[in-house]
């Protein structure tokens, strides 16, 4: 049985595996539409997530699968004081799958450990978030036609942010890919993620403070939110969280065919007035994410 | 100074002057019966000075945990009075209980009965990750 923690459980090949799937789920949806009947989804959300619950609770449904499951702590056994272990063991008797979020990092490894059923890690606090980084994935291959040679701006909080460390780790695998790292002195990329992914891998990297220094040279720009809750000080939060703010005037010598995404929700970091340009990919980069969970689903449930 | 020679059991050598009570710690020694001898800021031709630890019984030894510690002690098995085996010591891959998760995110912060699991993810400049969280871990 396998479970998927974090990106690195999956290799380049299932990796590009899972896109073709999704990708034929996206050309006709209705031929999958029965795949998982009379299995159950169990979404153990132990801190809210409304988007990533409802987009792996929509791809089950669409695979003609049930879902259970709760949605805060507060309403589960948690609040009992039970343990990630014990609850686990109890929601696989009950469950074919399970994807699950925690606040505490690693939460999801342990619930591996003792589980009956594969595990999708949904995020573990500041950690990991694998599917998250499957839909970027899907997403740049969609809009770009690849996933090789390309120059990705990374914009905001890569201190901190798990959706930028992941998506370092997995397009770190591809060939010719160049990362420009914006972002401001207190939230910049750990020096462990510059040593141990990209030195080590020899890629191609640059750091800067200006958004527009090198926007004319990215063809994707993935930019991020200032997250109040990975922050111990209020002070801190408050002085960095509107830090950038793409809007179309600082887009004016941005590529004609550059993709900027998000993984959402977002808050000041891109104006509205981005919303209708066409290089902006990030409602889009939603959608994707039911399809690639479905791909996901059907590959830990071994459905053909 | 005067400590006697040991019949049997161990005098764990060339530990790095000052890390001794760590070690006795450690290896939980306070709770043996038998004589057991620290001794600290001994003279050592390598290093100046070195700490000491003798032990007068044959008890098991957690070569895995001193090998974090410190691999560059050694461990001298000593029997009806002779030095029968020295054994050098390595990093070990995964060290269990030892040292503690710092990071108060982590699951191991919250869940009982788990183990503290760190792995050596980087033999050449020594560093361990907790199994679950990835964090580094500060050694002293």
């Amino acid at each position: 049985m396998k479970h998927l923690i974090d990106i690195k459980d999956l290799s380049v090949e299932e990796i590009n595996n899972l896109i073709e799937v999704a990708k034929d789920i996206i050309s006709d949806e209705k031929k999958y539409s029965h795949k998982c009947d009379g299995k159950k989804l169990a979404t153990l959300f132990f801190e809210p997530s409304t988007r990533t619950r409802l987009s792996f609770e929509s791809a089950m449904l669409s695979l003609g699968g049930e879902v259970l499951g709760f949605s805060e702590a507060s309403s589960s056994s948690v609040s009992k004081g039970e343990t990630v272990s014990d609850t686990i063991r109890v929601v696989g008797c009950y469950s074919d799958i399970i994807a699950m979020r925690h606040p505490k990092e690693g939460a999801p490894l342990v619930a591996a450990e003792k589980s009956t059923v594969p595990i999708i890690n949904a995020g573990d606090g500041g950690h990991n978030h694998p599917t998250q980084t499957l839909t970027d994935l899907l997403t740049i291959k969609s809009e770009k036609g690849r996933l090789e040679n390309l120059t990705i701006g990374l914009c905001g909080d890569l201190k901190f942010g798990r959706t930028v460390h992941s998506l370092i780790t997995a397009m770190s695998r591809y060939k010719n890919i160049k990362f420009v790292l914006i972002a401001p002195e207190e939230l910049k990329l750990p020096e462990y993620v510059k040593k141990d992914v990209l030195e080590k891998n020899n890629i191609e990297y640059c750091e800067t403070k200006d958004i527009e220094e090198y926007i004319g040279n990215l063809d994707i720009l993935y930019m991020t939110r200032v997250q109040k809750e990975r922050f111990f000080n209020e002070a801190d939060y408050i002085r960095l969280k509107d830090y950038y703010i793409l809007n179309k005037e600082k887009l004016k010598n941005a590529k004609e065919d550059l993709c900027i995404m998000h993984p959402l929700p977002r808050v000041n970091e891109i104006a509205t007035d981005v919303d209708d340009d066409p290089r902006a990919c990030y409602f889009k980069q939603a959608n994707y994410g039911k399809y690639i969970r479905m791909a996901l689903i059907l590959k830990m449930l071994e459905v053909k | 100074m005067n400590i006697d020679s040991i019949k049997n059991g161990y005098v764990i050598d060339h530990i790095q002057a000052g890390k001794g009570m760590e070690i006795y710690e450690l290896l939980h020694l306070n709770e043996l019966d038998c004589q057991v001898a620290i001794i600290t800021n001994a003279k050592s031709q390598k290093t100046g000075k070195k700490d000491i630890i003798k032990i007068d019984k044959d008890i098991p030894i957690d070569l895995e945990t001193l090998g974090f510690i410190d691999h560059n002690i050694t461990v001298n098995i000593v029997k009806d009075d002779r030095i029968i085996d020295k054994r050098k010591l390595n990093l070990p891959e995964k060290i269990v209980n030892v040292a503690k998760c710092k990071n108060p995110r982590c699951i191991t912060s919250i869940e009982k009965d788990l183990d503290q699991i760190f792995i050596l993810t980087d033999k050449e400049n020594e560093v361990y990750r907790c199994k679950y969280c990835e964090m580094s871990l500060k050694r002293k």
